[in-house]
């Protein structure tokens, strides 16, 4: 269907890359709306015209799903927005979630022909564009589901791996119920990612899709508490487990004062933010520390995303404190820009050694050390290491920890005869996410430690797959 | 939804409610809590397990009124419904035959002690209860505890019932009298923990206490409920609540547990005044304990 009416194709390389509109640093930092806007119907056809349409498309292998870029950039050219979200979601269930946060500019973006010259395409942008056009003009269809297959499978954990292996079971006409411990269905999209980046109302529109295609939820399900996965196999009837329970185990430096009241881990200060909805406190009930002047320990994604949290819940200043040099952050290069933008001050090279504290056992100073850049380590860095008798101390009333997370131990603790690895991730086959029990598949965060949204759902893809199969010939 | 099966005031501002949850009603087994939401702006709330009834599939919980949540709580009623339960959370309190086991509850500390106690009785040891309040009205499951003790001393700080003092000043006599005990289990507020684990700690009578530090996921994942125990860093909701008490930093959990003290003031003055009139005891509750 054209919804809007196509322009000639302009000559390739002739148009820049389209900006898309957003809120200015100093109005959004006093709201949790989103950033940015979004592109018009207009900016986004110039933007796909752009696209060369590419015999041998570079920017396909570039994402982890196998996205067909070309065919649907050209139907959003076309002006066909609705045509273009099914054709994306042939290969990705949650086409309006990647489009803003997957790391385009090292995916699908980086190999874009039209960088080598100038900048690539704006594809992540096209794909929310289309998917928020399905979904807010009521287009999303529901598609046609395959006879009952009478196997049931279990689903623990409705992060982006379990909400899409869902998604491609009952599809293909298994019984399928999603078991998650939080009250809410998600997972980090959920509780970890602020609204500013990614609404709420987007995420639960994407469970719902699942659901409306006949899987079943429930939550306030913790599986290894409430259910075991022996019992899910045993007792419940299921055929085949699914566990994608994600990378939740927060880590601390363990340096002293770590347990200082003000001290937060990024998962617990986003958690209430987001899932809990402190920002609204006291209408919600779940407070969140009204913050001065705060420390945020780390230099990923979740580092910013804690930092501009802070912003927005009124702090007047904000310290990014990394040991490294801006160049290692593991942050999206978008990310970094919009925390600077808004006036989060980075402390690059400073890595803290202790959290000093009152009477009253409230956080006062973070004690830092200057570090400086010496031989590159495993990960290829180059290894921070400290400057002698360079020791300061940044005065704050918050610090929020936000230097990783491991694997949350209690399904395998409760799960004998599944294996893990030294870490506490799942050990699972690569392509068919198979663990070391039989009926029992991996994938996600729990198995690859933290990771992305699309990674986690190219596992559940591949998993479902794989489940699929054994369904139907019982072999492992 | 989780309805409410019966609600009612046991003592002055605790409450008794039985609640339908079949699955942890099956599941739970004695030193377990769950969690509670009663509203969709509701705060995850973390309470023992007090009993339950796997026939009917109810659980049932006590608690103390301290601040708005439990407030909200005790205004629910039968047919009432809480929005979201989870459980059973926590790991399981470790039974085994040990011999002479003294189990202390002081104020609603007793609530969490009950089913603990009863797996105890059951598991062939010898219970002696020592269950306290700080007055008479607040005194809860006197003869529950009496039901399940080999013997039970009841103190009151104010001597309005019972034998006056502290369960300090009860457990200091069975020791001075010979008694050999085996084991101590102590639950109730951080200071009454604390002065148990120093009686005890002299004896090197190993004493098990039940913390209560503030949660919010209760699955492990945030970090909230951290608390120092033999200078290791724990995790209550997953590696707890039950640990060494002559290893925990009470300090710091007493410190910890009045991070939102201003947050939870204002939450509270916000709803008694919505409401009109006045609620809650009027006497501010210990901070940090199950009191
Ligand atoms: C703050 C933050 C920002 C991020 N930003 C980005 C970004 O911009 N781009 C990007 O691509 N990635 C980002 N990530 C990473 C990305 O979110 C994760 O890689 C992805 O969500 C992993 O998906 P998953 O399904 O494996 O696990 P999760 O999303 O963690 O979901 C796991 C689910 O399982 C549930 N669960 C856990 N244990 C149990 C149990 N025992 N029983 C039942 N349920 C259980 C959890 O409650 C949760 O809902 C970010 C992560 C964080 C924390
Ligand atoms: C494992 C565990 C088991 C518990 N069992 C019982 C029980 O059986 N009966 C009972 O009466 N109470 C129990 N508690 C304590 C109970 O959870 C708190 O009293 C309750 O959360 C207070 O909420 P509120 O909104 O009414 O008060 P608030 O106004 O929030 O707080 C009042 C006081 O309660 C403490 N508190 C606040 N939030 C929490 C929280 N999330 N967890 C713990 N303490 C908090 C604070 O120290 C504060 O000073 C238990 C706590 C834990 C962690
Ligand atoms: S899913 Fe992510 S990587 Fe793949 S095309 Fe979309 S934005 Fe790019
Ligand atoms: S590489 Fe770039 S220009 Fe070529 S098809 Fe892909 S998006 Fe279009
Ligand atoms: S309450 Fe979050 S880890 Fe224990």
């Amino acid at each position: 269907m054209a919804d809007v009416t196509p322009k000639p194709r302009p000559k390739p390389f002739s148009i820049p890359r389209q900006p898309m509109p957003e809120q200015p640093p100093m109005v959004r930092v006093k709201n949790f709306k989103e950033v940015p806007y979004g592109l018009t119907p207009d900016l986004a056809i110039l933007e796909a015209t752009r696209c060369i349409q590419c015999k041998n498309p570079q920017c396909v292998p570039g994402c982890p799903v196998s996205v067909q870029i070309p065919e649907f950039i050209d139907l959003v050219a076309k002006g066909k927005f609705v045509e273009a979200a099914r054709k994306i979601k042939e290969t990705n269930a949650l086409p309006a979630v990647c489009g803003r946060v997957c790391p385009q500019e090292e995916q699908c973006e980086l190999p874009c022909v039209l960088g080598k010259k100038g900048e690539p395409v704006a594809i992540g942008r096209l794909e929310r564009f289309v998917a928020d056009f399905e979904r807010v003009t009521g287009n999303v269809e529901i598609p046609q589901v395959a006879s009952p297959t009478g196997k049931r499978v279990a689903v623990v954990g409705a992060g982006p791996a379990g909400l899409t292996v869902a998604g491609d079971l009952v599809q293909m006409g298994h019984d399928v119920t999603i078991f998650e411990a939080l009250h809410k269905p998600g997972g980090v999209l959920m509780y970890g990612i602020p609204e500013f980046r990614l609404p709420k109302e987007i995420v639960q529109a994407e469970v719902e899709y699942i659901v409306k295609l006949g899987a079943k939820l429930e939550c306030n399900a913790v599986i290894g508490k409430s259910i075991t996965i022996d019992e899910l196999l045993a007792e419940e009837g299921f055929d085949a487990v699914f566990i994608g329970t994600g990378a939740g185990l927060p880590y601390f430096m363990n340096i002293p004062g770590e347990n200082l009241i003000g001290v937060y881990s990024a998962n617990e200060y986003l958690t209430r933010a987001n899932l809990m909805k402190a920002y609204a406190f006291p209408e919600a009930d779940t407070p969140l520390t009204k913050s001065k002047h705060v420390a945020v320990v780390g230099g990923g994604n979740v580092a910013m995303d804690a930092a501009r949290t802070a912003m927005r819940m009124g702090a007047e200043k904000v310290y990014v404190v990394y040991r490294r040099s801006k160049k290692e952050m593991p942050a999206r290069i978008e990310e970094i820009h919009h925390a600077e933008e808004e006036g989060i001050e980075f402390h690059l090279l400073t890595n803290p050694v202790a959290f000093h504290g009152n009477d009253e056992a409230w956080v006062t100073e973070v004690e830092c050390l200057k570090m400086e850049l010496g031989e590159p380590d495993a990960s290829g860095r180059r290894r921070p290491v400290p400057v002698k008798g360079s020791e300061f101390r940044l005065p704050v009333d918050t610090v929020i920890m936000s230097i990783g997370n491991g694997a949350n131990p209690l399904v395998p603790s409760t799960t004998p005869g599944l294996n893990t690895n030294k870490w506490g991730n799942i050990l699972a086959d690569q392509e068919t996410g198979k663990t070391s029990k039989k009926g029992v598949f991996a994938g996600g965060d729990i198995v690859i430690g933290a990771a992305t949204v699309i990674l986690a759902m190219g596992a559940g893809r591949k998993a479902a797959a794989a489940i699929n199969e054994y369904l139907k010939t019982g072999a492992w | 939804m989780f309805p409410i099966l019966e609600s009612r005031e046991i003592a002055k501002n605790v409450h008794l409610q039985r609640i339908h949850s079949p699955r942890i009603a099956r599941k739970r087994k004695a030193g377990q809590f769950l969690i509670l939401r009663r509203a969709d702006n509701g705060e995850r709330i973390p309470l023992t397990i007090v009993g339950s009834d796997p026939g009917e599939g109810s659980v049932t919980i006590i608690f103390q009124v301290v601040g708005k949540s439990t407030a909200e709580f005790a205004r629910m009623k039968a047919g009432d419904s809480y929005l979201d339960v989870v459980g059973p959370l926590g790991l399981a309190t470790h039974i085994e035959k040990f011999g002479t086991v003294v189990g202390i509850g002081g104020g609603i500390g007793t609530a969490p002690l009950l089913p603990i106690a009863t797996s105890i009785k059951q598991g062939g040891n010898r219970l002696i209860s020592i269950v306290g309040a700080r007055t008479k009205d607040l005194l809860i499951l006197e003869d529950d505890m009496r039901a399940i003790s080999d013997e039970i001393v009841v103190t009151t700080d104010d001597g309005s019932y019972a034998k006056k003092g502290f369960v300090t000043t009860a457990l200091q006599e069975l020791i001075d009298r010979g008694e050999k005990i085996d084991l101590c289990i102590a639950i109730g507020p951080v200071p009454m923990m604390r002065a148990v684990a120093e009686v005890t700690r002299p004896h090197q009578i190993k004493t098990v206490v039940s913390l209560n530090p503030i949660m919010v996921d209760a699955t492990g994942m945030c970090g909230a409920c951290r608390v120092s125990v033999g200078g290791a860093t724990k995790f209550v909701c997953v590696d707890g609540p039950e640990f060494d008490g002559h290893q925990v930093d009470f300090k710091e959990l007493v410190m910890r547990n009045r991070a939102y003290l201003r947050e939870e003031k204002t939450a509270m003055e916000r709803f008694e005044h919505k409401d009109g009139k006045c609620m809650g005891s009027g006497t501010p509750a210990p901070v940090g304990g199950k009191s």
